[in-house]
This record gives structure tokens, sequence and C-alpha cells, in this order.
């Protein structure tokens, strides 16, 4: 079981679901964050102040695979996050321990 | 222990107002070192119910310059004593008087319907003035909200709770220090003045005056504490409720210099003082007719010192014990580095501060057009047009600035700052004005608000929402800038200094009785319409006679507030979490997550 974290752009989170539904993920978690990259960020002045804006929003998708999975979910975020500009975003691939449903208490990959 | 001196202070002047003990309320007592007053206004006649204000006794004359009643009723002329009988000017002036009151007893006993009528347009007169004195008063009431907006819009989120509620006691404890006391220091003379739109206010008859120099010194008032005793009148309450909020104006300034580091219970004891002592001494000097007032007639400066709505009275006051507390206080935790380079502190909410802006835009048409105190007075059209005018210029000057010369963008903040530079700056001169003048000196009201806040800035005052420059700064130049642009359209016979354009072209101060054939009298005239230097200097000396009195009043007030509860300030801890749940106990936004990273800047 892989856990996979994606940092995309705001934006980008509708289009990056409906791919991801479509190869058969069932479930998504989605944070707003802040972050940046290498580019870092751009100065502005406020009543003469002036102040940079490091951090720009994204959003961390969290979505919990099988290994058969794996892969179509990766091509699927990368296919649709992806602008070709600057802040695009990284993804993270992780392997599970353990996955647990509350309600039913089914373990492992019938939990996903 | 402070709590229960303050409780028990409190019951005690309560018990006073209700008790009503036999207090000596004489007129014009002779002080101990000075000589004599100025002799005793008529006699108090106070009207609770308002069933005698208003009468056929209050058609005659007008507000200076602008439509004169003609008067109707003629009254007897007092008697002559052995030795004005001896005065053949005085006999012939008396025998005119009586002939007068002799004609019109008659016309009175053969048209007993006319005398009805114009006791009813006396009436009416008088009703209009006080329905447009009130309501005007509402208008400037809701200011309160405008200001609680922004000045919350423009400071952080987590001290909103606290800010908002600075606001909303500043309401309650000015007006009731303004009850106690305030409004009689302030206004307990203005009987004796006339003016008369309201009726009489005879009761407010007592005004400290000295004699010094060969001249009468209008020091403080006397008379309306509690508004209790002769002065329960509909003409004083009127009045009040007017001057009230005008006084309320100056005392939320002070709450946005100081944001998001006033500790609360410190700004309630300032708010205990504002209303009573702080802001009715200079008002006095300048409304209560007192000695700034009289410059002009006493030594020739223009009309004195001028502020037809409050340039100085009530935004230039503000605006300096802003200064004066936001220095002793001191900076935001973070807003200063070492090299004196500034950190932003992004304002929270800027939809809060527009709309916060044009809540005070249109209380300002109660403020400026309301200062006539007489919707009869039609000069009230130009007032607010003129008020609208330099709002307008003083919000592009302000945008176009930043926009073309300073920062390269159209600030929002700068946009409200600008639109309330022009605002205050047309406070004082709006009666007195054209509207080329009114958009000029919005104009550069705009400009000199920008550049003011980047003024603060470098010498180290923190002022979160531009409450200094836009009140203080502002205020200081609206009234200097009647006495440049003033064209004396209006005011003729202001504070009671006369002057006359002669027919060989000189303008001059002189007695009314003295003035030749084909002299006019002008209103309040400045230097760019031909009036000389005089209003300017006069406006400089009510300037710089506010900045010293009120930083004055602001160091007493801070040090003894210092010196009852030991700080003014929060903690460092309480600052940087911010204000709302350790000072007030109840975030402003609960269930909202605050982003306090981006919030808190670290000074380098």
């Amino acid at each position: 079981m892989k856990k996979i974290e994606a940092i995309i752009k705001p934006f980008k989170l509708d289009e990056v679901k409906a791919a991801l539904t479509e190869v058969g993920v069932q479930g998504l978690t989605a944070i707003e964050v802040k972050g940046f990259g290498r580019q870092k960020g751009h100065t502005e002045t406020y009543r003469g102040s002036e102040y940079t804006l490091d951090f720009l929003p994204k959003v961390l998708i969290k979505v919990v695979v099988d290994n058969d999975h794996l892969a179509p979910a990766l091509e699927a975020i990368i296919k649709t996050a992806r602008t070709g500009k600057i802040g695009d975003g990284k993804i993270f691939v992780s392997t599970l321990d353990e996955v647990i449903r509350i309600r039913t208490g089914e373990k492992g990959e019938e939990a996903i | 222990m402070t709590k229960k001196f303050i409780t028990s202070l409190t019951a005690l002047l309560l018990l006073l107002t209700v008790s009503r003990p036999t207090l000596a309320q004489t007129t014009n007592a002779p002080a101990a070192a000075a000589a004599p007053e100025t002799p005793a206004a008529p006699a108090a006649n106070n009207d609770p119910s308002g069933g005698s204000t208003g009468t056929i006794g209050d058609l005659g004359g007008g507000a200076a310059g602008s439509y004169t009643y003609p008067t109707f009723q003629v009254s007897a002329p007092a008697d002559l004593n052995a030795d004005d009988k001896k005065d053949t000017n005085k006999v012939a002036a008396f025998n005119d008087a009586k002939k007068a009151f002799d004609d019109y007893t008659k016309q009175a006993a053969a048209e007993p319907l006319a005398v009805k009528m114009a006791d009813a347009v006396g009436h009416n007169r008088i009703s209009i003035n006080f329905v447009w004195t009130l309501v005007t008063g509402f208008l400037v009431m809701f200011m309160q909200a405008g200001f609680a907006l922004v000045e919350t819009g423009l400071c952080r989120a987590k001290n909103a709770s606290h800010t908002m509620t600075m606001n909303m006691l500043i309401y309650p404890l000015g007006m009731l220090g303004f009850w106690v006391c305030g409004f009689a220091f302030m206004f307990g003379g203005v009987g004796a003045l006339g003016g008369g739109t309201l009726g009489s206010c005879s009761s407010l008859n007592h005004e400290y005056t000295v004699h010094w120099f060969g001249h009468d010194w209008g020091l403080i008032g006397l008379k309306g504490f509690f508004l209790s005793w002769d002065t329960y009148d509909v003409g004083v309450f009127c009045l009040f409720l007017f001057q009230m909020v005008f006084m309320d104006t100056t005392a939320t300034i002070p709450t946005g210099a100081a944001a998001e580091r006033w500790k609360f219970s410190a700004f309630c004891l300032y708010g205990c003082c504002i209303g009573s002592i702080m802001y009715p001494v200079f008002g006095n000097w300048v409304w209560g007719g007192g000695w700034l007032s009289q410059m002009g007639a006493n030594w020739g400066l223009g009309h004195g010192h001028v502020d037809f709505a409050g340039s100085s009275v009530v935004h230039m006051q503000g605006g300096v014990i802003g200064l004066i507390f936001a220095w002793l206080i001191g900076p935001r935790i973070g807003k200063f580095n070492k090299d004196g380079s500034t950190n932003t502190m992004p304002p929270h909410n800027i939809p809060y501060a527009i709309l916060g802006t044009f809540i005070l835009a249109f209380g300002w048409f109660g403020f400026n057009p309301g200062s006539s105190l007489a919707g009869t007075d039609l000069r009230i059209a130009v007032v607010a047009t003129n008020t609208m005018l330099a709002s307008a210029t003083g919000c592009m000057g302000a945008v176009l600035w930043m926009w073309w010369v300073r920062t390269k963008k159209p600030d929002p903040s700068m946009a409200c700052n600008g639109m309330l530079a022009g605002l205050v700056a047309i406070t004082c001169p709006c009666a007195f004005v054209d509207s080329r003048g009114a958009c000029a000196l919005g104009l550069i009201a705009g400009i000199l608000v920008v550049e003011s806040v980047f003024f603060f800035d470098k010498i180290g005052i923190d002022d979160p929402v531009g409450a200094i420059s836009v009140h203080g700064t502002n205020g200081a130049w609206g009234c200097l800038s009647v006495g440049l642009f003033g064209d004396g359209k209006y005011g003729q016979g202001w504070n009671g200094a006369h002057w006359f354009t002669l027919p060989d072209g000189t303008y001059k101060m002189m007695d009314p009785s003295l003035a030749p054939k084909g002299a006019v009298e002008e209103g309040v005239k400045g230097l760019f319409y031909g009036g000389g230097w005089s209003q300017l200097e006069a406006e400089f000396v009510g300037v710089l006679t506010c900045f010293i009195t009120l930083s004055l009043l602001s160091f007493f007030v801070y040090y003894v507030v210092k010196l009852i509860l030991g700080t003014h300030r929060v903690t460092a801890d309480v600052e940087l979490e911010g204000l709302d749940v350790p000072e007030m106990g109840i975030a402003g936004y609960c269930g909202v997550v605050m982003d306090k990273q981006s919030e808190t800047p670290t000074s380098k």
C-alpha cells in the first residue's frame, strides 16, 4: 500500500480529482497549504514598508492506493496538474504500514 | 481598589444629580485675582418641555451672510436714568425706539392675526433648526461605526475583538464624561453669544473670563453640569446631543493610533478623561466663546480662530492625542527594525476599511452642514457640496500620489486615508470657500496624508491606521487653508469681528456703526481672495495652541493613568498572541484559523 502526497496549484484540484476518479481511486483528502520551492517569493510594498511574499497558496492532496493502482494514479496527477510553468508542485510517495476503515474495522488493502 | 473607587465615585455623582443640592449657580461670580467679568447675560429662561421655545421673538436676524429673518416684534426700550437723559444722542435713540415700539403696539392691536402668525413662523424657524441639528447629529453618531470598521479592517485579525470594543466603549465613556462636566466646561457660556438658531440657550450663562492686557480672555465654561438645574432646556439638550457626537469623534481617533497594544483598562481610563477634561478646554476657547474665537474682536486677527465644523476642535485634537499616546506607548512589536526601516503588518480586512470610509463620508454630511445649527441657513448646500468635493480630490490625490510617485500601486488603504484627509481638511473651511477652493485644498490634503504617514514611520512613531496623519496633520492644514482660500462670501461678523471693504478698496476691521457709506461687510476672507495675512495668522495661533495644549493634556492624562495602572501596554506575550482572548475574553472571529505567522513580523 502506498501513500501519494501531491502538492499542486489550487486551481488544478478539480481536474486532478476527476482524473484520479477515472483511474479507480476512491478516496482523497485535500488540505490548503502554503509553500515555496527553489524560486522563493517576490517583494511588495504596503504604505512604504516592503514585505516579501515567500509563501504561495497550494493544495496538498493525500491519496492511498494499492500497488497496482500506483502507476496510473501518478500518471493521472502528473498529466492534469502540469502547466509547464514554475510552481507546478511535487509528488511524494511513501509506503504505508497499515490502513484501517473505522466503520467496519477492515484492514489492509480491503480498507483502501 | 481602583474598581471600588470608581464605583463609589460614580454612585456619588449619580446621587448628586438626583438629590439636587442647592449649589450656587450664580452668573459671573468674579474670580479671585481677576477683574469683574463681562456683564451678566439676560436671566436664564429654561424650557424643558419645549412649549415656549420658538416664538415671535425668534424672528429677526439670521446666520452671517445668510438669509436674515425680518424682525417682527419690537420691545419697549429700557428707561433712561438721570445721567443718560443728559446725553442728547441717547435721548434721541430712546425716542426713536419708543416710537417704533408704540407703532408696533398700535399695529399689533389692529392686526392680532398677523401677530399670531408671526409667533407660529418664529416657532417653525426654530423647529426647522432643531430637526436639522438633531438629525445631522444622528448622522455623526453613525460615524462611530465607520471609525470602528476602518480601524479594525486596517489592523490584524487577532486584535479585532479588542479594537472593535475600544471603539464601542468610547461612545458611552466619552458621552458620560461630557454629560458630567465636559459640556459645561465647553459651552457653559454660549447663551450670551446670541446666534439664537436653537432659541436662546440663555441658561448657559457662565463663562469664566479673566481680564488681561486690556482684553477679555474666556477660559472655561461653568454652567450645564449634568444638564441639570436650569440648563434642563430643550435648546440646551439639542446643543448637547450635537456637540457630544463631535466630542466622540475626537475621542475615537486615538484608539486607532494606539491600536494593537493598548491595554483595555488604560484605554478606559483615557475614555473617562477625554469627554470630561481633555476635549472641552480647547473647545471652549474656539466654540465656547473663549479667547481664541475673540482674537479678531480683541486684536484684529481676522475673525479670530475660525473653525466651522472642527478641523482643529475635533480632528486635530484627536490627532495630537493620538500622536502623544502612540509615541509614549511605543510601537508594536516587530514594526521597526534597528536600522529604522519598517516591517509590514498587513490589514486583515480591506472591505471593512472601504465600507467604514464610506460610512464616515456619509456621516460627514451631518458633521459639516450640521454645524450651521440651522436648517434655515441655506449656505448648508454649499457646505455639503464643498465637503463632498474635497473628499473626492482627497481620495484621488492620495491614490495617484501612491500610484504614480510613491509605491507604483493604487493602495486601497491610502484611498481610504486620502478621502478622510480631504474630509478632515474641508471641515474647517467648508462654509467659507467656493468649490474650486474645496477641490484644491482636498487635493493637497490627499498628498499631505501620504507624505505624513511616511514621515511618522521615519521618525519611529507607529500609527497602524494613519490616524495621526489623517486627523492631526490635515486638521492643521484644514484650519490654515481657510486663511488661504476663504472667499469672503459667508461669515460676516463671525466671532464678533467685522471686516469691511471700503470704497477705496482697502480691507479693514471696524465697528459697524463707524463704517463709511459704500463699505461692504465681508465674510471670512483668506490670503488668495484679498483678505491679507490676518486670517492665516489667526488660524496659525489656533493650530499652535491646539498642539501645545493637547500635548500637555495628553502627557498629563498618560502619566496619571500610568500612576494608577502601572502600564498602558499589554505584555509582549499577549501582544504576540493577539489581544482578543487575553484582554477581552473572546476572539473576534471564533472558528476562523488565523495565519499568525504572516501577521507578526520580526524586527531585524
